[in-house]
């Protein structure tokens, strides 16, 4: 492959790929220790029906209306697990489980029957994403990293994507040690003054934002494998939280790289046309290096 | 004339006694449900003492001491440390929580446990330094631990966890400790290693406050004793408080006859 191909073709979907994978990855981590792993899960179904109204009233696949659309739907979720667990005397986690599945469902429905054909918005789309189209056509070689004409051109979900990623991770290193401390004794943490509610809900919200920023790109299924596989991965590799989180990055890199190149050669490879999904494709890679690492990963006794 | 004048000496002289106070309590009700857990508790500690929190199970040991430190909310109530609130007095305090409050499958080592004690000290981003970890492992060795240092928490015993919990809290060089119930589970070497360190603070001036469920061992660890059954039975030193009467009244039906017995031995 040349640069010529590999540049406009497959350098910005990769970029793309492994900053949707380490944005969801880092706050990942301390989701899965704080058994909240599944709020990565909900996040990017309830956004989707968000996302649909935000559309229909708008009209545009734009930005602001996304987040809005999304932090609107998040609220009445939010609302309708308190209620249900309340009216229906459920335990929380059923409450929650029916509330996502049911405001995903309906995202779907709405997808459907309303005119969304003019613009990439479908069922499809909001599973899987469309990370191969995000091409770069003004680019002609390695030589148009340095263009900045060229520059102009990338796929606005790239700076998108990179300005997403910069953020998380500035979150995640500013608050480390509160973030940290209260994830292992939160009653610890508040004698010492830390508001412990803020910062988990900080956290949270800090992970909707990867999810939402991630969702127009690269669609909810490689959002739910990138929050829960690297992180999870990392924990069988190292019993130290510092090394656990780049464990996460080095496999959430090395998932979003090695699935897009499979999804797009890999068909090839085995004597058949085309490709299969990229966002399917480094999700599945995600579960492989989770796979592995259950198997032969070193630090996989626990504490009885 | 006189009778309010009394009064009023009374109050000024409780009052004195509580700004004095490592830890004061007034008026503490927290309810997790519809009955309270902890019912209109007040509690001056004494400085420089050893006190130990003492009532049977679901009497809101644990309960009062969080609501203290402001780690849950109370229905009605406030606590001073010292004679200002909690908030403004945070280092002076350190915190002990029940062994089992914690997950010790948690990715990190004994060391970094013992940091996290110097939190006050560290802020969000300062770095950490030499100077800190060596404090870290002097608290480490004054529990017998410094040997422990590099391992992952969950490698160690129940006896172990509690003492880097400890260790801990020596970490904040704090003037009051607080602890839950930290002598629950652990080996006698464990317990013998915690109660000679806790005595030293004690000699030291600090005050320790503890969550204690051994009766037995009360009058030999303990100078004061705080019985509470939701309500507060008695308080004060182990010799005037600490009898089968007040024990009686704080466990009700709920204390074996056998147990009495082996206690007013252990008192006598």
């Amino acid at each position: 492959m040349t640069g010529s191909e590999f540049v406009p073709l497959s350098l910005p979907p990769s970029l793309i790929g492994i900053c949707v994978a380490v944005a969801c990855a880092l706050p990942g981590n301390f989701l899965v220790l704080r058994r909240q792993a599944l709020i990565g899960d909900a996040i990017s179904h309830v956004v989707l029906p968000g996302i649909v109204v935000a559309f229909l009233i708008s009209g545009v696949v734009a930005k602001l209306p996304m987040l809005l659309g999304a932090a609107g739907a998040a609220v009445v979720a939010v609302a309708a697990i308190e209620l249900i667990r309340r009216l229906g005397k459920i335990e929380p986690g059923a409450a929650m489980g029916v509330v996502f599945t049911t405001m995903f469902a309906g995202g779907v429905l709405l997808l459907e029957k309303s005119d969304t054909s003019s613009v990439h918005l479908d069922v499809e789309h909001a599973l899987f994403g469309n990370l191969e189209s995000l091409i770069w056509l003004d680019a002609t070689g390695w030589s148009s990293v340095f263009d900045i004409d060229a520059l102009a051109g990338l796929p606005v979900e790239l700076p998108r994507m990179a300005i997403t990623l910069i953020g998380v991770a500035l979150f995640i290193a500013i608050f480390w040690r509160p973030l940290k401390i209260s994830t292992f004794d939160e009653g610890f943490a508040r004698t010492m003054g830390m508001r412990t509610g803020p910062l988990g809900l900080a956290l949270v919200i800090v992970s909707a934002i990867a999810a939402v920023a991630a969702f127009d790109a690269v669609g909810s299924i490689i959002v739910i494998a990138m929050f829960i596989c690297p992180p999870a991965a990392a924990r069988l590799m190292t019993n130290r939280l510092e090394t656990q989180v780049a464990w996460s990055v080095a496999f959430a890199i090395l998932a979003a790289i090695s699935g897009y190149m499979i999804a797009g050669y890999g068909p090839l490879w085995i004597g058949f046309h085309g490709s299969v999904s990229a966002a399917g494709m480094i999700a599945t890679m995600s579960g492989v290096i989770l796979g592995i690492a259950a198997v032969k990963g070193p630090h996989r006794q626990r504490a009885t | 004339m006189s009778i309010e004048l009394a009064t009023l000496n009374g109050q000024s002289a409780d009052r004195a006694a509580r700004d004095q106070s490592p830890l004061a309590i007034r008026g503490m009700t927290v309810s997790y449900g519809q009955k309270p857990a902890v019912f209109s508790v007040d509690m001056t500690v004494r400085p420089g003492a050893m006190t130990a929190i003492i009532g049977p199970n679901g009497a809101g040991k644990s309960t009062l001491l969080k609501a203290a430190l402001g780690i849950i909310t109370p229905l009605a109530g406030t606590s001073t440390v010292f004679g200002k609130t909690v908030a403004r007095q945070r280092d002076w305090i350190a915190y002990v929580p029940q062994r089992a409050s914690v997950d010790w499958d948690f990715p990190t080592r004994v060391i970094d446990v013992v940091m996290m004690g110097l939190y006050a000290q560290l802020g969000l981003l300062g770095r950490v330094r030499a100077h800190h970890r060596a404090q870290a492992l002097d608290c480490l060795a004054r529990v017998g631990m410094q040997d422990f240092a590099t391992r992952q928490i969950g490698q160690l015993s129940g006896g172990q966890q509690q003492r880097v919990f400890l260790a801990r809290a020596l970490a904040q060089q704090a003037d009051l400790y607080l602890l839950d119930e930290p002598f629950a589970g652990v080996d006698a070497a464990t317990e013998k290693a915690i109660i000679d360190v806790l005595k030293s603070l004690r000699d030291a001036g600090k005050t320790v406050v503890a969550v204690h469920h051994d009766l037995s061992t009360v009058a030999e660890y303990f100078d004061d004793v705080f019985l509470i059954n939701t309500q507060a039975v008695a308080a004060g030193p182990v010799a005037d408080v600490f009898t089968q009467e007040n024990l009686q009244a704080t466990y009700g039906g709920r204390l074996a006859g056998a147990q009495m017995d082996s206690l007013s031995a252990a008192t006598a």
